[in-house]
């Protein structure tokens, strides 16, 4: 394993992630960025599976957007839409992260150890064997998943909040599922999202990201793979299917 | 039902004299127009949207279509239009559905636009024996050089310069989606830009495998829903564009009903077969003109800078405010699309009532990036209702660097405007994806329709600027002295800072 030290104290986004793509062309599969200072863009569009990036310090908005294999893993907190349109790898982040997480991705994993901001998981979608997966260990605020096309969202709140307190959850949701620990109040959701305890089946499908969850931030599983769930999920695959008629 | 039967929009007939029960009409109408009965030829004239497709496959000339056969008691406020939309909503309760670009008779600025040409005291130039110069660079321009002299006499050129698109001639193809047109119509596309060396959008449907021979000449979209995109595919591209809105409906999303995503257009959207694929109305990681700024600068962190990023916008009162904020994003080129541009599907209130004219956009667009000092930072390119070579003359001397066709170049495929796209029948094999009717298009011959087009335009446009004794694209760029305004009011005049006739 080669791994390469990059300090971004005082670098800017662009020579920071030429210095990746370049450690990357050269074999590096392990890839540690001290300081971090706000810089936008870490990992943005960069390829290599197998590859660990890890960022010391508080990364700016879009880390790892249109990324394509690579894991992140965010030693503080992140900006926001960390994972936005991410096609293929892992965003662990230690920490919260700001609003419009894992906006439109359509592959791999993001993994948020406490709490997110607003319109998490919006828009995420998927295709065949890419189905984007964002579990938040905390609590989400408003518009959670809204136009969700695709994918599965894991909302735990196992930072003392209510997982699920503000409104719009998975308005104009039409694909994938949003899991959320505990009852969900119904005035919270949106249009066209409708909610279901979920199934034992529902639990066993969610249990090994649980486990891998569990795992990566050094929780025990048990309590949460006991505890009840509620699915939310789409009212109709098509919520405008009946909003308009031929001129 | 107490509203009862609308009167017919169309009304079609066969001469029995000329008609020799061929068939072809039935064959040729997607619609059921058609139906045999014994030896007769049936027709329901209810089903014609008037897409000409029969008529222009009846050997005989038998077929004649008629338009608005049942006159209501005219009045001038409560027009066919305004009566029938309400006996629709009445009985349906819905918003209503529309094709193709703004169908109110609102005035054309362009044809209140007149061009100037060189009489005796500036001599016209002759194409045929001087040379035309009508390539265009899109994107940054320097707003200085620093050059530095070497020992050996050259001169190098400090000064980096930014990705520009080179085009041979002022005229592009707007972005339409797969989806929204057939893959036979993108490919005619493609095939035509390529050959002409300009270029065509993707649109918001991701770029099929097919046309990855053409991606050179593509510049592919990345709008609300996201939809086809991947590190992949905006490698692709020549540029990339951000598709903030559209002309034909400011302000809302998209939304391709299921039908229209079948197994091809599923997999270039990298979406399931049969779901809707909903561009919501705004991007939700732009809530604000700093985060267009990270967008743009996203899109090109993605791609190492190597590749201009445009921004589409609609053309709305606040346009030229928000083009200066663009043009301060690190975009290379901004796109405005008037309130004439055509789509496959928008709701009827929008398609008719929102936005503002090309023509009166780009000039204030371009009136504000001169204002501030900022012009050479982006391209202007102008879409949405570009008709003739005349409009892309007009609309470059109002400050546009090129333009966008769209339905132009689908009528250059057979399109008759009969703006029913959006129920997917399309005879002609455009705005369609039944494979029936798409393997009518073939992409070759339309595809020399479609250059024969935009090369007899570029002809025009040559003979145009030799006219006006102009022999360079730049120099018609913003020249607004050789336009003067026809019956144009004086605000308007002043908006696009022309003259009227005669001063």
């Amino acid at each position: 394993m080669t791994t390469v030290r990059i300090d971004a104290h005082r670098l800017h986004y662009t020579p920071l992630n030429q210095k990746i793509r370049a450690a990357i062309a050269d074999g590096a599969t392990e890839i540690i960025i001290d300081n971090v200072l706000g810089q936008r863009f870490i990992g943005d569009g960069v390829r290599g599976d197998g590859v660990t990036i890890t960022v010391n310090g508080v990364p700016g908005g879009d880390l790892g957007m249109f990324m394509s294999g690579p894991t992140i893993i965010v030693n503080g907190n992140a900006d926001h839409a960390p994972g936005n349109t991410m096609d293929k790898g892992k965003v662990i982040i230690y920490g919260s992260a700001g609003d419009a997480v894992a906006h439109s991705m359509r592959g791999g994993r993001v993994y948020v150890r406490d709490n997110i901001g607003y319109r998490g998981g919006i828009h995420m979608k998927q295709y065949m064997e890419k189905r984007p997966i964002l579990v938040v260990g905390g609590s989400a605020r408003a518009f959670l998943g809204e136009y969700m096309a695709g994918g599965l969202l894991i909302v735990l709140g196992l930072t003392g909040i209510t997982p699920i307190s503000e409104r719009g959850v998975g308005s104009g949701i039409h694909g994938g599922e949003i899991l959320v620990r505990g009852p969900v109040d119904g005035l919270h959701l949106g249009v066209g999202a409708k909610q279901t305890p979920a199934t034992e089946e529902q639990k066993v499908m969610i249990k090994p990201i649980i486990e891998d969850f569990a795992k990566q931030f050094g929780l025990d599983p048990a309590p949460l793979l006991a505890s009840d769930y509620t699915r939310i999920s789409p009212a109709s695959a098509r919520p405008f299917a009946n909003k308009y008629t031929w001129e | 039902m107490s509203i009862g039967s609308t009167p017919l929009k169309f009304k079609v007939s066969i001469d029995p004299d000329r008609c020799m029960s061929c068939g072809r009409c039935i064959e040729n109408c997607s619609y059921g127009v058609y139906r045999k009965e014994g030896d007769d030829i049936r027709i329901n004239s209810r089903n014609c949207v008037a897409c000409h497709r029969c008529l222009a496959f009846c050997p005989r000339d038998a077929i004649d279509i008629e338009e608005k056969p049942n006159d209501y008691r005219s009045h001038p406020l409560w027009t066919r239009e305004v009566r029938e939309a309400i006996f629709n909503q009445a009985k349906t309760g819905r918003i209503i559905l529309a094709g193709m670009g703004n169908a109110l008779p609102y005035p054309v600025i362009f044809d209140r636009l007149v061009l100037d040409a060189c009489q005796v005291t500036n001599p016209s130039i002759d194409p045929l024996r001087e040379p035309m110069e009508l390539r265009t660079y899109l994107g940054k321009k320097p707003s200085s050089l620093t050059l530095k002299q070497l020992p050996d006499g050259e001169v190098e050129l400090i000064t980096k310069l930014t990705p520009n698109l080179q085009i041979e001639t002022p005229i592009m193809i707007g972005h339409m989606s797969y989806g929204a047109i057939s893959l036979n119509a993108q490919t005619a596309l493609a095939k035509a830009v390529s050959r002409i060396g300009t270029f065509m959008g993707t649109g918001e449907g991701g770029l099929h495998e097919s046309l990855y021979p053409y991606q050179k000449n593509m510049i592919v979209q990345v709008a609300s829903g996201r939809f086809g995109v991947d590190i992949n595919y905006l490698e692709r591209g020549a540029a990339i564009e951000i598709k903030i809105g559209q002309g034909a409906k400011p302000g809302i999303g998209g939304h391709l009903p299921g039908e229209k995503v079948c197994a091809d257009v599923s997999c270039t959207r990298m979406i399931p077969e049969g779901s809707d694929a909903i561009s919501p109305a705004p991007h939700h990681d732009i809530y604000s003109i700093e985060d267009l700024k990270q967008l743009v600068r996203g899109l090109k962190e993605a791609t190492e800078w190597k590749k201009p990023v445009f921004v589409k916008i609609a053309a709305v009162h606040n346009s030229a405010a928000i083009a200066a904020g663009i043009a301060r994003s690190s975009a290379d080129a901004v796109v405005i699309d008037g309130f004439r541009g055509g789509t496959g599907a928008a709701p009827r209130v929008f398609r008719d009532h929102v936005g503002i004219p090309v023509e009166a956009a780009v000039a204030s667009v371009d009136a504000k990036l001169r204002q501030q000092g900022i012009r050479h930072k982006v391209s202007i390119i102008a879409s949405g209702g570009i008709r003739e070579s005349a409009d892309v003359a007009k609309i470059i001397c109002l400050g546009a660097d090129a333009v966008y066709i769209g339905t132009s170049a689908l009528v250059a495929m057979g399109c008759r405007v009969c703006g029913t796209c959006y129920q997917g029948n399309c005879a002609w094999g455009i705005a369609t994806q039944k494979p029936e009717l798409v393997k009518r298009l073939d992409p070759e011959t339309n595809s020399v329709q479609v250059e024969n087009l935009i090369h007899g335009w570029t002809l025009e446009l040559a003979e145009l600027m030799g006219a006006a004794g102009i022999n360079s694209i730049e120099s018609l760029r913003g020249n607004r002295d050789r336009l003067r305004g026809y019956m144009l009011d004086e605000g308007l005049m002043e908006v696009l800072d022309v003259k009227t006739v005669g001063a």
